[in-house]
């Protein structure tokens, strides 16, 4: 008798290779998946982006201030998007998250730097994801130094100077320590919310198929309707549990900030939670097994993590993968937890993110209807 | 004479392979209709079509006295379907199903109707058990008590027994023929000969089409086959022999005697003249129920596959 023989365990590795050639989505998951990480994260994260929306507020229109801006954008960390004319719109667009950064000339600029004052400009940046604002802050470093050079040679100012003719203020807004926790734990209530979300509906609606008691649902007077709304409140009640002890657990461990916008943040909670399970609805309508169900749900996963704008910014992603990560719900739903957490954003400022999560309810659960009124037929 | 089921057309393909080609059947109410045929042969579609869970390409009918099309709803309501894989819940206890089903179907008295179900079944002191934790004829009769809590008028059951022991197995017929006894019109699938025989009336479906109806009798002599039984010391090693002979259809070895069957008498006479000698002994009998089902199915193959039956 022999405890290990070579053959048999050929045979079975032999079995195992037509299986796993059999199970086309497995395949798929060990040639394509790769590939495509590499191909798509590789390319897409950027950790020190740069070309970050900008907007200025000019108080004063003088050869200085020109200089200054274009010194600005020369370090290619900032693109000047917008021009404010007041600070009240300056805020705004920096609530509202349409630009990272906001600079201040202020006026009486180039008459104080003329008279060696050292005025200030200020730069405020929207802090609240630290990592995106980083690597352009200390690009501004010598930015004092270098902007009016050629502006001031000839100028007595110019000459032989040792201090610098003006100084950068740099304000990080809404996270102004820089904390990390404060910008990944709102993140972390996406994550988790769609993890457990999609996976536990995905699977809880093939395993009904599985098992055979899908077939007997339907025999009944039950409607397609009936059964998918029956299923899935169940789990907006999970949501909510969820949702409620990860802020609690952000407030008690973390001390993140709660700076108010509960509307947008109860819409969006709401919303999210809605899209995560038709979206594991729609799962399971395409997946056969368990197993399957639970690859489509980690296919959905990984670029809700990576593209979204959890772990790495999205701005310093290049524009496809940006046009990717817009139409995953996760990248919305961190943009009205953090603006609601972090910046007090209003209904009104988190409306755009609002939208576009509503679109991918409407979408997801239409084509969760379509698909499941022919799940026998 | 009330007609239970009355459909005539009916036709359903799946990825271009048709799998039910104008099929058509008429059920009088309060029988017993046993639905045979090779697997693959539409059964289980068929069922599924007939209580709506799916849609037929093309045909028309009623169930009950409702339209199959257009009103799916009102049949759903009034029919238990009992599926071949057990499909209640086995992580809820059977008294959890059945209280389901009861809310599903939107029924009144529903605690009264529960009891009254696990009582019949004889399931009250377990009522508290998982389903799942159930044996397999258990199992089944449980799933016939969902199927009947709502008290339907027709009832599809599909391959309801198979692999239920024989004692378990005759339990449920017995229960099958009370809720005929009460009025109910009953479809059921299967493959043992013997339910067949306890059917009040069988349809035989092969390929997608009904190829034989009427009593167990009726079919067997429709089916105009000629059998002769062979007995004698070693009779049954000349099955491989006879097998091959022109006129010969099937040999099948019961035990210590054969069954030797074609569609032709003389020609099987013929076939088997050689072995009439010591110790063969050659009667002529009546086919039974599942030589007729093994001559219909080779008829379906040979239509479909063309130059199979070449040889005859």
């Amino acid at each position: 008798m022999s405890f290990f023989s070579p053959a048999r365990v050929l045979a079975i590795l032999a079995k195992e290779f037509i299986q796993l050639r059999r199970e086309r989505l497995t395949y798929a998951m060990i040639l394509v998946f790769p590939v495509v990480q590499l191909l798509l994260f590789g390319y897409a994260i950027n950790d020190l982006p740069r070309h970050l929306p900008t907007a200025v507020l000019v108080q004063e229109d003088s050869t200085f201030a020109r200089s200054i801006l274009a010194a600005v954008k020369n370090t290619a960390f900032f693109d000047l998007v917008a021009a404010a004319r007041t600070p009240a719109e300056l805020d705004d667009m920096l609530r509202r998250g349409q630009v990272q950064f906001a600079v201040t000339i202020p006026g009486d600029f180039s008459r104080r730097v003329i008279r060696g004052d050292r005025p200030q400009i200020l730069v405020e940046a929207d802090a609240s994801d630290p990592t995106a604002t980083g690597g352009a802050v200390s690009a501004l470093a010598g930015l004092p130094a270098q902007a009016l050079e050629r502006d001031l040679t000839g100028l007595p100012q110019g000459r032989g100077r040792s201090v610098e003719p003006f100084e950068v203020v740099v304000h990080n807004r809404y996270n102004p320590e820089s904390i990390t926790a404060y910008n990944i734990v709102p993140g972390l209530l996406g994550v988790i919310l769609s993890m457990t979300l999609v996976m536990m509906t995905g699977l809880g609606v093939t395993r009904e198929r599985e098992r055979g008691t899908m077939e007997f649902l339907l025999s009944t007077p039950a409607q397609p309707l009936e059964v998918m709304v029956g299923k899935l409140a169940p789990y907006v009640v999970v949501g909510l549990i969820q949702t409620s002890i990860i802020l609690v657990l952000a407030k008690g461990l973390f001390d993140v900030p709660m700076a108010g916008g509960w509307a947008g943040l109860g819409l969006g909670i709401f919303l999210f939670i809605v899209g995560s399970l038709t979206l594991g609805f729609l799962i399971s309508t395409l997946a056969r097994t368990q197993l399957q169900a639970m690859q489509m749900a980690f296919f959905y996963m990984m670029p809700s993590i990576l593209l979204s704008g959890f772990i790495f910014p999205f701005r310093g992603m290049p524009l496809w993968a940006q046009a990717i990560g817009s139409a995953i719900p996760v990248t919305h739903f961190l943009r009205i937890v953090r603006g609601a957490l972090l910046k007090g954003q209003s209904l009104a400022d988190a409306w755009p993110s609002l939208c576009a999560l509503a679109i991918f309810v409407c979408v997801v659960s239409a084509l969760a209807m379509l698909r499941f009124r022919r799940t026998l037929d | 004479m009330t007609l239970a089921i009355d459909v005539a057309g009916l036709s359903k393909s799946f990825g271009g392979r048709r799998v039910v080609e104008d099929f058509a059947i008429q059920l009088e109410t309060g029988r017993i209709c046993g639905f045979l045929g090779p697997n693959g042969a539409g059964k289980t579609t068929t069922l599924r079509m007939l209580c709506g869970l799916l849609t037929p390409d093309s045909g028309h009918g009623t169930c009950l006295g409702f339209d199959i099309g257009a009103q799916a709803d009102e049949i759903k309501r009034r029919t238990g379907y009992m599926t071949q894989r057990f499909s209640l819940y086995e992580d809820l206890t059977i008294e959890e199903n059945l209280t389901f089903i009861a809310r599903v179907y939107g029924l009144d008295r529903r605690g009264e109707r529960v009891g009254e179900a696990l009582k019949a079944l004889g399931l009250e002191a377990r009522r508290r058990q998982l389903a799942g934790a159930l044996s397999g004829g258990w199992k089944q009769r449980l799933a016939l008590a969902g199927a009947t809590l709502h008290e339907p008028k027709l009832l599809l059951l599909d391959e309801p027994t198979a692999g239920v022991d024989p004692r378990a197995r005759r339990t449920f017929w017995d229960e099958i023929h009370a809720l005929s006894r009460k009025g109910l019109t009953v479809l059921v699938s299967t493959h043992y000969m013997d339910e067949a025989e306890r059917c009040h009336e069988i349809a035989y479906i092969a390929a997608g089409r009904l190829l034989a109806r009427g009593t167990a009798d009726e079919v067997v002599e429709k089916a105009h086959l000629a059998t002769f039984r062979g007995e004698g010391a070693g009779v049954d090693r000349l099955s491989p022999e006879l097998a091959g002979k022109p006129g010969v259809e099937s040999v099948a070895a019961f035990g210590p005697t054969l069954h030797v069957s074609g569609p032709d008498p003389a020609a099987l006479e013929a076939a088997i003249a050689p072995y009439r000698r010591a110790p063969f002994v050659w009667t002529k009998v009546s086919p039974s129920l599942e030589d007729v089902f093994i001559h219909l199915m080779g008829r379906v193959e040979e239509g479909s596959a063309p130059g199979a039956g070449a040889g005859r």
